[in-house]
């Protein structure tokens, strides 16, 4: 029966599903920065991946081109992102996320 | 016979799954970091299988080689690799919120992907087998979206602007780097307990103990300068 | 000729304004002169008004002037317009004549007060207002006019208001007609929503086609305004508390004004009453009678000279209603121009004994005062016979009109009504003669150490009833006559109060050859009305055998009436007989009180309590709710980044579900 199986698109995207959940369980779950970071680097995975999927089944380059896209906007988010988290960590060693609830007014 | 892509396809997927599920549950950070790895290797096998070479090709090089080498830089250099503890959490209701959201979203894209009989439906477009596919992105991506292209490479130049001048540290700043007076402490607390177990008797484990004692500062002081 | 009816209430008007602005400075007496010469001035162009009208054929003396058009909203439409009929023009011309001559008479009863421009400015507006009342085309004018000379009336009473009790005699008079004014004002919205219009034109044509629920309602209706207004019963309590202002204030608007508003209203609406049913106008005529009847009562017992007279009035408007509800519309309104004369001469002298008494009103303090003040005394003997019905002075006419058609009216309640009335003129003549023999005649008592009631072989009205009456008179009418100090030299008025007095003698003297009854031809203004009354009017099926033996019989109580007053109070002869219970006027203001202020104070409590938990609970509910929910939801607001994430994580969920729901379901 395992050799009748066959490997249609809709198994990339249930993958991709199940990346892309996961990936927001744990942003909305963790509390380290950099942590939070990687679960959002999971969730555009996932979207890359579903892109892909869609591009090889419609015979759309477009779904190709617009990974490039995301993988550039992914770095150039990272970049800035941590830069930013160097900023507030020099001044406060130990923060999380939680900590930012502090600069509520 | 079993398929070539069904074999690929399993292994691929349990490697993005571990690695995803590693992400989320990991307390120490360097850990979490480090599956992340493992996920995006899957996703560019993955990529691979489905003759999308190119891009699997970039995966790799810029977001495992890259992004995540930054983002261990950035663990390392601050010290923010210290563990979470994940059995405490400070909002009240927020796991179980998180877990219902996250539930509710899989399903619901589950639910958009049976409805539509596993098939994938939209516009079917044309694409010239023949032609490698780096080529036809590289077609694409000067053709049809060479504005948005420019306007990426602009995005970069930005993004690399802004983080020097966030990161950048203010003229005539202290160094304050509390952690390290932490750690001082930490490691004398442990090299009494080690003196106080050993008992002055096994040279060659004091001796040990004293060069990683000596490593261990002569690190410290390598940061902070 | 008759386009210039808006000169009537305009010249008051003017007065008015121009007194508010520069009264201070013309100051007495100028402010005086200014007041009686608008007044007079108004008198002028309603006799102008009333050559017009004379000169139009009979047909055509409805004349309306409209000035402006005021509210023209849907339905509604309501000028600002005089109507010029018989009827309003005959209201006008007393109204301004004995308006003009107190105004007069004023110059001289006010000499001397800290306020005295101040008094013109309200006589002013008061006689604006009161024309406005009589002239208005339409019932919502005549309500503006009836409101103006409710304030008035509450301005001029409490007119000297350090005095507490003046105050609140004031507050009183018009809270009790704003009883009144609400039955007014249910009136006019029912005739619109029955009529579509309130203009007077309009009401008379559409009150033949009304069924006979709503004519009746209406009708009823107006008559409470009529009874708050013209002080019948239950609403008459504020007109002897009235006179607490000063005396020129109770003859122009407590006898011969404001108080036949009431009168004239029912009278303007006769249509109404006519559609509606047959027992309605029996309902004032009872009303009527019973008043005349208790007031008169009163009366008797009353040692206030000023309070006689106040219960006077109320009995003879009892006499006017009667006559309305009877359908003897000419009756009133001869009766009602009779008693404005007589009833403001007696007034006005009785200003004039306050006057020349130095502010003494206790009657038990006089006598003897016709040799030392001989023109009030003539005059107000002039007044005193026809009030008491004594031809041939213009009362007797009058009142005697009312008592035929009263027995004319068909059936037992006619006899009832006419008997009802010929005791209550007995009376009249009794108590009136009373007070002119304890004024005028007998012995002096002024400079008698206590006073006592007067009578022969005592009395027993005890001394306390002094100090009811004497702190219920508010008989403090501050004028500046100080200087006589405590012996009192009574002495006669200046010729400005006296003219007055001896033009109105007068005019109730002869009166009554405006409507005589020994021939068709000689009711004039039987016929004059006849436009406004039309079908209305009562005719009577009476012999002339049983007229005359009617009008013997009323001299006859007239007579017994003066004679058994004269017996007990000039000759002494017989005991007086004043008992408390009257003196008290039947503890009616007691009674009132008391419910008031026990069952009546929690009723308004509680109505206090609704408005201030419920209508306002509500109000402030709301902002309540407000806060309250404004407070909740600002926990949301918690400054976790998390918290927002799920949030939005949710909302992405909520959006994913919505539209795959949308497109597969």
């Amino acid at each position: 029966m395992i050799a009748a199986l066959e490997v249609t698109p809709a198994w990339y995207l249930i993958l991709g599903a199940l990346l892309f959940s996961i990936g927001a369980f744990g942003l909305l779950v963790r509390r380290n920065p950099l942590v939070m970071f990687m679960c959002v680097e999971l969730m555009l995975n996932a979207v890359t991946l579903t892109f892909v999927t869609f591009s090889r089944t419609l015979q759309d380059t477009g779904g190709q081109s617009i990974v490039v896209f995301v993988l550039v906007v992914a770095a150039a988010e990272v970049v800035v992102g941590l830069a930013i988290i160097v900023a507030l960590l020099r001044k406060r060693p130990h923060a999380t996320a939680d900590d930012i609830a502090l600069l509520e007014g | 016979m079993i398929q070539v892509e069904l074999v690929v396809f399993v292994i691929a997927g349990a490697a993005c799954l571990a690695g995803a599920l590693g992400v989320v549950l990991s307390e120490n950070p360097v850990h979490a970091a480090l599956s992340l790895v493992g996920t995006l290797f899957g996703v560019a096998v993955l990529f691979v299988a489905q003759e999308a070479n190119f891009l699997a090709a970039v995966q790799v090089i810029v977001y495992a080689g890259a992004i995540v080498v930054l983002i261990l830089f950035v663990l390392m250099l601050l010290g923010v690799d210290e563990m979470e503890d994940l059995t405490v959490e400070p909002l009240v209701g927020q796991r179980i919120a998180a877990a219902v959201v996250s539930l509710g979203i899989l399903g619901l894209v589950f639910g958009a992907i049976a409805s539509t009989g596993y098939e994938a439906t939209g516009v079917v477009g044309e694409i010239d087998a023949d032609v490698a596919d780096i080529n036809r992105l590289g077609e694409s991506l000067f053709t049809d979206y060479l504005f948005a292209f420019e306007i990426t490479a602009v995005l970069l130049v930005i993004a690399v602007v802004g983080a020097i001048l966030l990161a950048r540290r203010p003229v005539g700043d202290e160094i304050i780097d509390r952690g390290q007076d932490e750690r001082a402490e930490v490691i004398a607390e442990r090299m009494a307990a080690a003196e106080a177990r050993a008992g002055g008797t096994d040279l060659d484990e004091s001796a040990d103990a004293d060069d990683d004692e000596a490593d261990d500062e002569s690190a410290t002081e390598e940061v902070s300068s | 000729m008759t386009d210039l009816v808006w000169l009537i209430p305009a010249l008051p008007l003017a007065g008015f304004l121009v007194l508010v602005l520069l009264g201070r400075r013309l100051g007495e007496p100028g402010a005086g002169w200014l007041a009686t010469a608008m007044c007079g001035g108004s008198f002028l162009a309603t006799l102008v008004v009333y050559a017009g009208l004379l000169g139009e054929d009979e047909h055509d003396r409805s004349v309306v002037k409209t000035l402006f058009e005021w509210i023209p909203v849907g339905d509604l439409q309501v000028d600002i317009g005089f109507l010029a009929d018989p009827l309003s023009i005959t209201m006008a011309l007393f109204v301004t004549g004995v308006g003009t001559l107190i105004h007069l008479y004023s110059i001289g009863y006010m000499h001397g007060d800290r306020d005295f421009p101040k008094f013109f400015v309200y006589l002013n507006l008061f006689i604006f207002s009161m024309l406005m009342l009589v002239l208005g085309s339409n019932m919502l004018v005549t309500f503006i006019g009836w409101e103006g000379v409710g304030a008035c009336s509450y301005l001029l009473i409490s007119f000297w208001f350090t005095n507490e009790a003046n105050a609140s005699a004031g507050k009183k008079a018009f809270v009790t007609n704003r009883i009144g004014d609400w039955g007014f004002l249910l009136a006019i919205f029912l005739a619109f929503s029955s009529l579509g219009t309130i203009d007077y034109a309009g009401v008379t044509a559409g009150a033949e086609g009304l069924p006979a629920v709503t004519a009746t309602a209406i009708g009823l209706l107006l008559f409470v305004g009529a009874v708050g207004k013209s002080a019948q019963i239950p609403l008459y309590l504020w007109l002897p508390d009235a006179m607490a202002g000063p005396t020129p204030v109770s003859a122009l608007i407590h006898a011969a004004t404001m108080v036949t508003g009431g009168v004239f209203l029912m009278t303007r609406v006769n249509p109404i009453l006519a559609a509606g049913y047959d027992w309605a106008p029996d309902v004032i005529a009872w009303v009527g009678v019973i008043t005349a009847l208790v007031a008169a009562t009163i009366a008797v017992a009353q040692n206030d000279i000023k309070k006689v007279l106040a219960y006077s009035t109320v009995s003879q408007l009892g006499y006017m209603f009667l006559a309305v509800g009877v359908g003897a519309y000419v009756a009133a309104i001869f009766h009602m121009v009779t008693h404005a004369f007589f009833k403001a001469l007696l007034f006005l002298g009785s200003g004039s004994v306050i006057h020349g008494m130095h502010d003494e009103q206790d009657m038990r303090r006089m006598g003897g005062l016709r040799k030392l003040m001989p023109v009030t005394a003539a005059t107000f003997i002039v007044g005193w016979l026809a009030i008491s019905g004594v031809p041939p002075f213009s009362g007797f006419f009058s009142k005697d009109e009312i008592l035929l058609y009263a027995w004319g009216s068909g059936g037992v309640q006619g006899k009832l009504l006419w008997g009802i009335g010929l005791l209550t003129a007995l009376l009249t003549a009794f108590y009136m003669s009373r007070q002119v023999f304890m004024v005028f005649f007998g012995e002096p008592r002024w400079n008698d150490p206590v006073p006592v009631a007067v009578g022969g072989g005592g009395s027993d009205a005890p001394a306390d009833d002094l100090g009811e009456a004497a702190t219920d008179a508010d008989a403090v009418e501050v004028a500046d006559h100080g200087e006589h100090g405590d012996r009192i030299e009574p002495h006669e008025s200046p010729w400005l109060m006296t003219l007055p007095l001896v033009v109105l003698a007068v005019l109730a003297a002869t009166a009554e050859i405006i409507n005589l009854p020994f021939s068709g031809d000689l009711h004039f203004l039987g016929h004059w009305l006849e436009p406004v009354l039309g079908e209305n009017e009562a005719h009577i099926d009476v012999a002339t055998g049983t007229k005359v033996a009617l009008a013997v019989v009323a001299i006859i109580a007239a007579v017994t009436g003066i004679l058994v007053a004269s017996l007990i109070y000039l000759r002494r002869r017989v005991k007086a007989v004043e008992p408390r219970v009257l003196a008290h006027a039947w503890y009616y203001d007691e009674t009132v009180t008391r419910f008031v202020g026990g069952p009546g104070t929690k009723a308004f409590e509680a109505v206090a309590w609704f408005d201030a938990h419920v209508i306002d609970g509500a109000v402030n509910g709301v902002a309540t709710l407000v806060r309250t929910s404004g407070r909740g939801l600002r926990t949301v607001q918690s400054g976790f980044v998390r918290s927002y994430a799920l949030g939005i994580s949710a909302g992405v969920v909520v959006v994913l579900g919505y539209f795959l729901t949308r497109l597969y379901i």
